[in-house]
């Protein structure tokens, strides 16, 4: 069967080039390495932020890049979650979670997001703003906003280095049972934590200086 | 005084509520435009606009004259194509005032847009968000504070144009005699008291705009600051 997502990217950086290649299916896939080892461009590549150098982006049966083509960020149907989850600081949680969300969906769309908020526990913060809320409540939020627009594929950057340990611990959890619900979608979770690679990846890849240097699986 | 005497008032309102709006709407669209974009010649762009802020008014009316004069290049068009005489008019004040600041709309926008933060406008997109709501939804409300700044500063500098006007308007009483203008010309035929009146007038809308504009920026700066603390 043909993976979910296939990534082949170069992309030339300041201090070194990013070469790398994987798959994958419905699952978690971590990418683990030290800080500036070319991560977090590598998930803008794939949301469509930034662009590779070469190789080719399949998500789907969507070329998402490649052959000279570069589908724009807001067709690529790809969730994304911000290192410091970028909510947005003028409007309250509830617009927030719905931003993504068509006006004309927004009737149909109501079961969905009730669910979300069911699952991520976060009902009470509807009407907060983003300055209103705690790092883990914000955390949930943006996990909220991602999951709101029904992504083909979850990229999340460092989702949990903003937490405290105990609070960590938790949205690991959380994570977990969340890509269960929703576990049609690939997730893509970016981490320099062993430990939470180990604990969150079905499998991980590390890189350094861009390059995969091993697979593990689990 | 006359029921007439008031005209400099309406007037300055009238040129200076028209040039604020071109330049409100002109400054932001060049700043958005240019705010995150490097490009070779960008600082060459930005120091023809600010160059106004920078000449000594009668410059800039002369340069507005060779440009909207009856034999100007764009006057002479202006002039055979629809019939508009630029010179001596209260649509010369408004073009001498845009002139002067939009330079103050441009500078208060880009500073206001470069402070957006990217990643919001990033994660906007990925959400499927155009270009366009991208910018009403995230930067134009984000950069507003700044933008405000701007639009208070241009009027208050519309307001009190002289120097650009003088050349390229002139002083026709009750067509382009705005507030600045009537001091002047009361003060030089030796009406003191009608161009204390208008001292008074236009000290009290400088002020309280500016007054104002603190106020306004001091309250938001709190709940801003708030916003961005995690």
């Amino acid at each position: 069967m043909r993976a979910v997502l296939d990534v082949q990217i170069q992309k030339e950086l300041p201090h070194f080039d990013i070469d790398v290649e994987f798959k994958a299916n419905k699952e978690i896939v971590v990418l683990f390495g030290p800080s500036g080892s070319g991560k977090t461009t590598i998930l803008n590549c794939l949301a469509g932020l930034e662009q590779p150098d070469g190789g080719h982006i399949r998500l789907g049966n969507n070329l998402l890049f490649g052959e000279g083509y570069s589908m724009p960020p807001q067709k690529r149907k790809i969730g994304y979650l911000f290192q410091d989850y970028a909510l947005f600081p003028h409007v309250s949680v509830e617009k927030n979670i719905w931003y993504g969300v068509p006006k004309k969906d927004r009737p149909k769309k109501e079961p969905i997001i009730q669910q979300l908020l069911d699952v991520l526990g976060i009902h009470h913060l509807v009407k907060k703003y983003p300055h209103q809320i705690s790092g883990g409540e914000k955390q949930r939020v943006a996990l909220a906003r991602a999951l709101a627009t029904e992504p083909s594929l979850l990229l999340l950057d460092e989702p949990l280095s903003a937490l405290d340990e105990e609070t960590r611990w938790q949205c690991q959890d959380e994570l977990l049972r969340l890509h269960q619900l929703w576990n049609s979608v690939p997730f893509l979770i970016v981490t320099h934590d062993r430990n939470e690679a180990e604990k969150l990846g079905d499998r991980i890849l590390h890189l350094d200086k861009g390059k995969s240097i091993k697979e593990q699986n689990r | 005084m006359g029921s007439g005497d008031y005209t400099p008032l309406f007037l300055s309102l009238k040129v200076a509520a028209i040039s604020t709006t071109i330049v409100f709407i002109a400054g932001i669209f060049f700043a958005h435009l240019l705010a995150k974009r490097q490009f070779f010649g960008k600082s060459v762009i930005e120091s023809i606009f600010l160059l106004p802020l920078v000449l000594p008014p009668t410059v800039v009316g002369f340069g507005l004259l060779l440009l909207f004069g009856k034999n100007g290049w764009l006057g002479k068009w202006l002039l055979e194509w629809f019939d508009v005489q630029i010179v001596f008019s209260w649509i010369g004040a408004v073009i001498a005032s845009v002139v002067v600041s939009f330079p103050l709309m441009y500078q208060s926008s880009a500073a206001a847009f470069e402070h957006v933060d990217i990643r919001l406008e990033n994660a906007a997109r990925t959400m499927g968000a155009s270009n366009w709501r991208v910018f009403w939804t995230i930067a134009f409300p984000l950069a507003w504070p700044g933008l405000l700044a701007g639009l208070v500063l241009s009027f208050a500098r519309g307001l009190g144009e002289f120097g650009a006007t003088l050349m390229l308007a002139g002083y026709i009483p009750g067509k382009t005699d705005t507030i600045p203008m009537a001091i002047y010309f009361a003060v030089e035929s030796g009406h003191m008291e009608k161009a204390a009146f208008w001292v008074v007038i236009i000290v009290a809308l400088g002020f309280s705009a500016i007054t104002w504009l603190n106020w306004w920026s001091k309250r938001n700066m709190r709940r801003f600051a708030n916003e961005k603390g995690r």
